[in-house]
């Protein structure tokens, strides 16, 4: 989608240009379906050199190599997945901002939603206990 | 001679936080009203030396003293004055002793604004403060003494983190710190009243101001530090899921529970132990992530510190106090009664829903933060935990909370009819769904995530319209009178929910419609990005005083219209020889130009960013609004009123 606008804010873009004498402005790379490609999946890689960063927002040299890199595997025809683990197998898990879904990640992926649903059991268990406590309180009470 | 009299100022302000504990806690349990006093007057003390100490450590910046290390490590003369000041927080060392001086700076706030307290709650009170500031005191003194000496003196500082030079540093911290650290308030609160054994309404109230004056800090402190990543990291990114960020994020979501379980406390005096749990949380988050920001153990943005002796030390407090408050609170939790009684479904409920949501959330953004560090130290290899794995985990938490944010404003406290309440807010549900599904087409593109991210918030506008609607209908005198007239605290939820609304209408925007271009531009060239002409006038030097930079010229014109002119920066510093992009903005209501230059691409050719940021300042107008949301409920006469009642008695 986001693509395909680019693709027709390119052409207006040329259309437009055509016309006027004044000098133009080149994107970084030639096909806008490809930067497009490239973004979104430098968005999810980490800027090794960087502190914390990915590789789409940095500008060290190490990045815009890497960026040059992942551009032309892409023009290769290679698919995200196919580039994310070429990456992963260079850098190893490190370089991906998501982490893949394994043993060892298991607890980290799972953790949040298990967390919410037994926050909410608690609080239905401890709803329920105080509720008769409650109760048993105030029947004393009325005996007495 | 200024430096040693700080160092000085600080073994007093030890010797006077000890005196503050020991005094207000002997004197609060022997009933004795003479030392409960001297502990008051040694907790002034303490502030007035510790003040000291930092009046000298700025006085070292101010002076260029380059033989205390610290200055020499953070500074340097070619330094503008402003920044100077601000490199007093930029290490390490500086950044505890502000984190002591914020605790001092409260303290002196709670001696001054808590005479209506009973007097041994107070000293108690008071005591716990101290035994912190102990706690930090001897940090300082023992691994992180800012007023150690360089022998021989340096000719020139290495200069201040160029990312820390800019207007936004100079008041992140401490607003961030006044935050993070007021909620030793509410956890000075909670342990006296654990030790008290006893867990009054009036104490939900009085713990609740304290709570929400902090919280308003915290809120706009972390509001700072995004507005300054948006600006100064130069990729436009508001928000990194980073490390330091998560660190001042958990206290904010834990902190945003108990100004809410406070509510329950005070109104119906039930859920007063989990009240104080999430006290004690909220602080010991604090300390966590002090801990995890000065030990070392990360390495981001912002952490700029590794020594293990210090990351043992304050590990070893964060045991201490995290230990001894769970402790105490194990031991003095069943004497504590249950409070009023209400149904499964009812305002009560719900708040605590919220809780339990906002608990998970914090607990989740923990795991994230946490889990590469363990799997790291554990010898499991390394990943790297980011924004998408925040993102896929956090909008789902969120989700149901904004739902119930809607819901619960109708509720009644012990029992609510929710079918009655559903058939009320059929048109709000309506006209919200139906928005937020077509909206996105008329701007270009529709995606679920946009769809959902405005349904959140148009679900909040429209329920709080409601809301309002039905109490200004129901009343007879005008309109606005009426509005003007409603209780504070209402005006102040109503408006914090609503900047909630705001907030997430700038995310989902950003996110969904940003337009991000990468080009090469020579001066001379022009582009059109998203309908804006952007023509590059040409480049000049601009000496600064402690850098060179670039600086390009744009101007950005619509239909033939000047706009904007902008001017993106690149610089280098000097000192460090650190090469740093200031971007350029136009800041809109609806829309941000924001551009950064990247870099020289060969004759006179530069890599340029340009960026169309639709709604990006909601974002920090929305936390703005929750701020404000919160000075209104403090300005509740409710809460002023009964303690002058008080202090009469």
């Amino acid at each position: 989608m986001r693509s395909a606008l680019i693709k027709l804010m390119t052409v207006l873009l040329l259309l437009l240009m055509s016309g006027l004498a004044m000098a133009e402005a080149r994107p970084m790379g030639d096909d806008p379906v490809v930067e497009a490609r490239l973004k979104s999946l430098s968005t999810e890689l980490r800027c090794l050199v960087c502190q914390n960063q990915t590789l789409a927002d940095s500008s060290a040299p190490l990045a815009e190599d890497l960026r040059r890199e992942i551009r032309e595997l892409i023009t290769k025809g290679m698919t995200d997945q196919e580039i994310t683990a070429y990456l992963v197998a260079r850098y190893g898990d490190f370089v991906r901002y998501r982490p893949p879904l394994n043993t060892q990640t298991l607890l980290l992926w799972v953790g949040p939603s298990l967390l919410l649903v037994a926050g909410f059991a608690v609080l239905w268990g401890v709803l329920r206990r105080r509720n008769a406590a409650l109760q048993d309180e105030s029947d004393e009470g009325d005996e007495a | 001679m200024i430096p040693e009299l700080g160092h000085f100022a600080l073994i007093l302000a030890l010797l006077l936080a000890a005196a503050q504990a020991g005094f207000s806690f002997s004197g609060a349990s022997r009933d004795n009203a003479t030392w409960m006093t001297a502990g008051v007057s040694a907790a002034r003390g303490q502030f007035v030396f510790t003040g000291m100490a930092f009046l000298s450590l700025a006085y070292a910046f101010y002076a260029n003293d380059f033989s205390v290390l610290y200055v020499a490590s953070n500074s340097n003369s070619a330094l503008p004055l402003q920044y100077r000041l601000a490199a007093i927080w930029g290490g390490h060392e500086g950044s505890i002793l502000l984190w002591t001086m914020t605790l001092a700076l409260w303290t002196l706030a709670v001696t001054l604004f808590s005479r209506h307290l009973p007097a041994v709650f107070r000293a108690r009170l008071i005591g716990t403060m101290g035994l912190i500031s102990i706690g930090f005191l001897l940090f300082i003194l023992l691994s992180s003494n800012p007023f150690d000496r360089l022998f021989p003196a340096a000719l020139d500082g290495r200069d201040l983190n160029p990312l820390l030079q800019d207007p936004g540093m100079v008041f992140h911290p401490p607003v961030l710190y006044m935050g993070y650290v007021g909620f030793s308030v509410a956890f000075g609160f909670a342990i006296a009243a654990l030790l008290g054994g006893e867990l009054t309404t009036e104490w939900a109230r009085w713990t609740r101001t304290w709570t929400t004056v902090a919280w308003i800090f915290l809120t706009v402190g972390i509001a700072f530090g995004s507005k300054w990543a948006y600006y100064e990291l130069g990729w436009g990114g508001w928000w990194f899921w980073d490390a330091v960020e998560n660190a001042s994020f958990m206290p904010w979501l834990v902190g945003t529970a108990l100004i809410h379980s406070l509510a329950v406390t005070e109104k119906r005096g039930a859920f007063k132990l989990w009240t104080v749990l999430l006290a004690i949380f909220t602080f010991s988050l604090s300390l966590l992530g002090t801990f995890l920001v000065r030990s070392g153990v990360l390495t981001s943005v912002h952490a700029f510190a590794s020594d293990p002796r210090r990351g043992v030390f304050i590990l070893g407090f964060l045991v201490l106090v995290i230990g001894g408050a769970l402790t105490l609170f194990a031991w003095r939790a069943p004497k504590v009664g249950l409070g009023g009684k209400f149904d499964l479904v009812s305002r009560e409920s719900l708040l605590l829903s919220n809780n339990v949501i906002l608990v998970a959330s914090a607990c989740a953004v923990m795991l994230g933060t946490l889990y590469p560090l363990f799997l790291d130290a554990l010898g499991m290899g390394k990943i790297s935990v980011g924004p998408p794995y925040f993102d896929a985990v956090f909008v789902p938490l969120m989700m149901p909370a904004m739902f119930l944010m809607g819901l619960a404003i109708f509720t009644r406290w012990k029992s609510t009819d929710l079918p009655a309440i559903a058939w009320r807010l059929k048109w709000a549900f309506g006209v919200s769904m139906i928005t937020a599904l077509l909206l996105p087409f008329t701007m270009g593109h529709w995606s679920a995530m946009i769809s959902l991210g405005l349904l959140m918030a148009l679900w909040i506008v429209t329920t709080a319209w409601v809301n309002v609607f039905e109490r200004v209908k129901s009343a007879e005198s005008a309109w606005w009178a009426t509005l003007i007239h409603l209780p504070r605290a209402y005006q102040g939820m109503i408006v914090a929910h609503l900047g909630v609304a705001v907030f997430i209408i700038g995310v989902t925007m950003v996110k969904g419609y940003e337009i991000e271009h990468d080009l090469r531009m020579s001066p001379g060239d022009s582009v059109l990005v998203g309908g804006y002409s952007f023509h590059f006038d040409g480049l000049s030097e601009l000496p600064g005083p402690n850098y060179s930079a670039v600086q390009s010229h744009f101007t950005v014109t619509r239909n033939g219209q000047l706009l904007a002119v902008l001017e993106p920066e690149k610089r280098i510093y000097t000192v460090q020889n650190n090469p740093m992009t200031e971007a350029a903005i136009d800041a809109g209501v609806f829309r941000d130009l924001y551009m950064s230059m990247g870099e020289p691409v060969g004759d006179k050719a530069w890599s340029v960013r340009i960026y169309i940021k639709p709604f990006a300042h909601w974002i920090w107008f929305g936390c703005m609004m929750m701020a404000t949301g919160g000075v209104l409920a403090l300005l509740d006469p409710r809460y002023r009123r009964r303690s002058k009642q008080e202090t009469q008695a």
